[in-house]
């Protein structure tokens, strides 16, 4: 016994060593998967703030773009107010709110890595909670996996991990959209069905099957569609509408009536 | 002793708050990641007692991984890094003497013999940091080429870094 510990003294160095590569690979492979990560994030507001103030100084930088861009947007948002419609039908229509929308500030973002996360300056504070969807004035963006009390963790379109239930938009096909392709431009849309042939510039949508993202938030257009022989389902290349690289506002979708639909899905399964 | 301490603190805060700050938000060419954080682990005192270098390695990796949100993968590549190092000097300079405070730099490794010890430890560090990041071998030679070209990056802003801050050789 005591030569066994004169022993592994002697190799104190190579121990230590490999006890702290297990636990580091220990650490990766936990958040590894979409799973891992939501369960396992560490989002403080320590580096949150850092972030936040590091943006702050550099945020100044882009206004002008910025302020193109929420223009933009506002003018597409008055083109729907009911003030810009003519109303025809006089019947009374009846509606619910079914999401709010939380707007939010990006303080930190990747896009070149394998895997790409984006922290955001609105937490549990203002109601973020996991699993909410974040999309950017064009389109979606992300999913939150990560909420401390002012800051929130947001996995990137951009993740080995990310997989969104889509449709496209001209027939309705269910299909897939995940990340494989290292270009922070490009996904691919993954499961089409072999009778289905898709043209450049066809856009793809949410689904709204996820509970995530509402049904028709656009998720990018076709690039290009490499259809094979004798195979059941193809896959095609598509561009992101949002731009990642420039991403500097996102809106924070929280979906009311998401705790009612998940009691509901899990009485059916049990 | 308490100078090289100190001196230390404020090196690790500095090179992580730029790494967070300014290099991981750099994007050359969407494969360039440059990770200079690591020269506070290759500055470190020569004669530094082993074990304790490879605990600093493991909370500075940790460190940068708590910034950027991706456990462990910065983790493992620092201890990987400090595990070699010392094997790494006694290789390229084992008939040497080093005084206990000597520090690794142009002054003591001379310019050639800093530049070897460098890019072999960036290497090795970053041929480990990129593997975590995929955890798959797919598209291994995109992987290879990330690994390559930070390498060359990272060891080329190290130098200059060294050449602006560090010790001149004699």
């Amino acid at each position: 016994m005591r030569t066994l510990f004169i022993l592994l003294w002697k190799n104190q160095f190579f121990l230590l060593f490999v006890i702290l590569e297990v636990v580091s690979v220990f650490l990766v492979t936990r958040s590894y998967s979409y799973h891992g990560a939501l369960a396992h994030n560490t989002t403080t507001n320590v580096s949150g703030s850092l972030f936040s103030t590091y943006s702050g100084i550099t945020e100044y930088l882009n206004l002008k773009e910025d302020n193109v861009l929420l223009a933009e947007e506002n003018a597409r948002l008055r083109n729907g107010l009911s003030s810009s419609f003519l109303l025809t039908d006089t019947q009374y229509v009846y509606r619910d709110s079914l999401y709010k929308f939380i707007p939010a500030k990006v303080v930190s973002n990747s896009v070149s890595r394998s895997n790409n996360f984006m922290m955001v300056n609105k937490g549990s504070k203002h109601g973020v909670k996991k699993e909410m969807g974040v999309v950017s004035s064009f389109g979606t963006a992300g999913v939150v996996i990560g909420v401390s009390q002012n800051y929130s963790t947001i996995m990137s379109m951009l993740h080995q991990n990310m997989k969104i239930s889509a449709r496209i938009k001209n027939s309705g096909q269910l299909v897939s959209v995940v990340w494989e392709s290292n270009d922070n431009l490009l996904g691919s849309v993954i499961d089409i069905p072999s009778h289905i042939k898709l043209f450049y510039s066809d856009t793809i949508i949410t689904s709204g099957n996820s509970l995530i993202f509402p049904e028709g938030i656009i998720i990018g257009t076709i690039e290009s569609h490499n259809k094979e022989k004798n195979k059941q389902l193809s896959r095609a290349t598509i561009k992101y509408i949002t731009d990642f690289g420039t991403l500097k506002h996102v809106y924070i979708i929280n979906n009311i009536m998401k705790a009612e639909q998940d009691s509901l899905l899990n009485k059916m399964v049990n | 002793m308490n100078n090289i301490f100190v001196r230390n603190i404020i090196r690790f805060v500095i090179l992580i708050l730029i790494q967070v700050l300014v290099f991981n938000n750099m994007n050359l060419g969407g494969y360039m990641h440059p990770y200079i954080y690591i020269l506070f682990l290759l500055l470190l005192p020569i004669n530094i007692n082993r074990s304790l270098l490879l605990l600093i390695a493991f909370f500075t990796g940790i460190t940068i991984d708590y910034f950027t949100g991706t456990m462990g993968i910065n983790a493992s590549a620092s201890v990987l890094l400090a595990y070699l190092r010392p094997g790494t000097i006694r290789l390229f300079f084992g008939n040497h003497d080093f005084s206990s405070k000597e520090e690794p730099g142009l002054s003591s490794f001379g310019l050639i013999g800093f530049f070897k010890y460098i890019i072999v430890l960036v290497f090795i560090s970053q041929l480990l940091l990129f593997f975590m990041e995929v955890l798959s071998f797919n598209n291994i030679l995109y992987t290879i080429q990330q690994v390559i070209l930070s390498t060359l990056l990272s060891t080329f802003i190290i130098f200059i870094v060294m050449l602006f801050f560090g010790k001149r050789a004699k």
